[in-house]
């Protein structure tokens, strides 16, 4: 099969509670399908860390799924401010994230390095003023 | 698997009206209506109890042993209480009535869970010593919790503390010091009782948890048990037996009592089967990373909310705060208190296993494809989740159409829908 399941979710912006839901039903899924517990791990902390980041920076965003039998692409897209140098948001505790979001728990400055480190591909495509794109993919076979 | 588990859940079908209430309310989607009453599937079911609670027919039942149906062989029988007991009396002053009592109603000796408890804290923070354990270390003193990891969390199985629960150190600690006691007396002829707030013990001590088979014998419900002692609670003026918990023992009836025993403040308390299942949600994605111990209990209050307990879980926990007021904070103790030992009878064998339960398919293909046919049915279904059908979602009921269990005929929204179209082309075709 080359058709890919395709997944798609709006991340609502400005609510944490709902933030972490579509990671929630796409692990559930995957589940289902039968991908390793690691696989599934791999791309729910990816794609959670993302869904955090789109509701923290962004207000939102869409996120889309497309599940292959040989790996996992997840595409999130926002409308927000977009990252100015993406060489320093990848840096391990670099954080733009307003205060009353780091009394939450989050803005720690580790979810971009967290998706690239729970993934085998990942592309950010930014414009400042425009918006950012993040492309990952899990491989299923390591 | 599915074919040897004994669930302490059960319906009266009699009872049954075939409402949507238990359907919608179980946590793991395990219920269905079919041919107008609930039918629990088994292998996705955890005990929770929920549908317990939900049932207004009280058609929904916990299986529980009856104090009358042990065999007189059973000579010797042993009462294990657990602390959330002790929270179900109103106007108790002192422990030792609620001892008493249970002596009165005709066991032969008492032993407190919350003493192993005690003991099983103290290792629990030997347990937290030792290097390389997986953190946050989850509890395993609920079944329903163990059992849930097993079903839907596969990568926080590791993280469950493989520490025997205090029932069963209870049960066993009890047997060693009756075989001391009457050395007269063969292993056969002694027995334990858990006097349970919960089916999920009760399926715990048939069924074993973790490939160990439990030691405790029989399991009343504390409904049952609470009734029976009321008028014994009466009468006995000056009771012989002197309890020997503590406050961390006690503490263990309601939620947070065995995190605040480990005396280290980075830890998480929660409780009610869907606030856990979002916290661990949460922290399989990686999100409390400070985390060191995570206390789940699928019942909201904790054990003191057990769907067999009697009380307001909250009332109950009031209760046992002014119980163990005055007692000291400990009193059952490990003689070799520090490092990191634990004693092997402690610990179950073996890694806790992660069962999958739900895959659409064998292969991974098919699966996929039964996923988008029923990603398509999804898209014309009415997405109300009525409930009619007898699936607890429009989404479950596409799944159980895609795997053959159902036609989609049986969603009467659509029904509706089609007979109006009929309808319509009749008039249209008549006039």
């Amino acid at each position: 099969m080359t058709e890919p399941l395709r997944f798609h979710y709006l991340v609502d912006g400005g609510n944490f509670t709902s933030a972490g839901e579509a990671s929630v039903e796409v692990k559930k899924k995957l589940r289902q399908l039968g991908f390793s517990p690691e696989v599934i791990r791999c791309v729910s902390i990816a794609m959670y860390e993302g869904e955090i980041n789109m509701v923290i920076h962004a207000r939102g965003g869409e996120a889309e799924v497309l599940v292959y039998p040989d790996r996992i692409e997840i595409i999130l897209t926002d409308q927000g401010p977009g990252i100015a140098d993406i060489g320093l948001a990848m840096q391990e505790g670099y954080s733009t994230a307003p205060d009353n979001i780091r009394t939450l728990g989050f803005g720690a400055g580790m979810g971009l390095p967290n998706m690239k480190r729970y993934t085998d591909e990942m592309r950010i495509e930014s414009t400042v003023g425009v918006g950012t794109k993040i492309s990952m993919t899990v491989l299923v076979n390591k | 698997m599915a074919g040897n588990y004994t669930h302490s859940v059960s319906l009266d079908v009699e009872k049954c009206r075939g409402c949507t209430n238990c359907l919608k309310r179980c946590p793991t989607e395990a219920i269905r209506i079919r041919d107008g009453h609930a039918v629990i599937n088994s292998e996705v079911c955890i005990d929770c109890g929920e549908c317990i609670r939900v049932c207004q027919y009280k058609a929904k039942k916990a299986i529980f042993d009856r104090l009358e149906d042990i065999p007189p062989e059973k000579k010797y029988r042993i009462a294990l209480p657990p602390p959330s007991l002790y929270g179900q009396f109103d106007n108790l002053e002192d422990i030792d009535y609620i001892l008493q009592g249970l002596l009165d109603c005709g066991f032969d000796q008492v032993f407190e869970v919350a003493r192993a408890a005690e003991l099983v804290s103290e290792y629990t923070r030997n347990f937290m010593r030792r290097p390389g354990v997986q953190r946050p270390v989850i509890n395993s003193a609920c079944p329903t919790i163990v059992r849930l990891i097993r079903l839907r969390f596969p990568y926080l199985c590791d993280h469950v503390m493989p520490m025997l629960p205090p029932i069963e150190i209870a049960s066993r600690m009890a047997k060693e010091e009756a075989r001391k006691q009457h050395p007269e007396l063969r292993d056969d002829e002694i027995c334990t009782v858990f006097i349970s707030p919960c089916p999920a013990k009760a399926s715990y001590v048939k069924n074993g948890l973790w490939k160990l088979r439990s030691c405790v014998d029989y399991v009343v419900s504390m409904s049952d048990m609470y009734f029976a002692l009321l008028p014994h609670m009466r009468r006995s003026s000056n009771p012989q037996c002197a309890s020997q918990s503590g406050m961390i023992g006690i503490s263990w009836a309601s939620t947070g009592g065995e995190s605040s025993a480990l005396l280290n403040d980075r830890y998480l308390a929660a409780d009610g089967i869907e606030n856990v299942i979002h916290v661990l949600d949460e922290i399989e994605t990686g999100h409390f990373p400070y985390l060191e111990f995570v206390e789940l209990n699928a019942c909201n209050g904790g054990c003191v909310g057990g769907a067999a307990a009697v009380e307001n879980p909250y009332i109950a926990r009031v209760r046992l705060q002014a119980l163990r007021r005055y007692l000291p904070v400990s009193h059952n103790r490990i003689a070799d208190g520090q490092g990191d030992h634990v004693p092997e009878d402690y610990l179950f064998s073996g890694p806790l296993t992660y069962r999958p339960v739900g895959r659409l398919d064998e292969d991974m293909a098919q699966a996929m494809q039964k996923m988008q046919a029923i990603e398509a049915l999804c898209d014309t279904l009415p997405a109300i989740d009525c409930g009619s059908c007898g699936a607890p979602t429009c989404r479950a009921f596409a799944e159980d159409v895609i795997r053959g269990e159902r036609t989609v005929d049986e969603c009467i929204v659509r029904m509706r829908e089609r007979m109006h179209e009929f309808l319509k082309s009749q008039e249209e075709a008549g006039g």
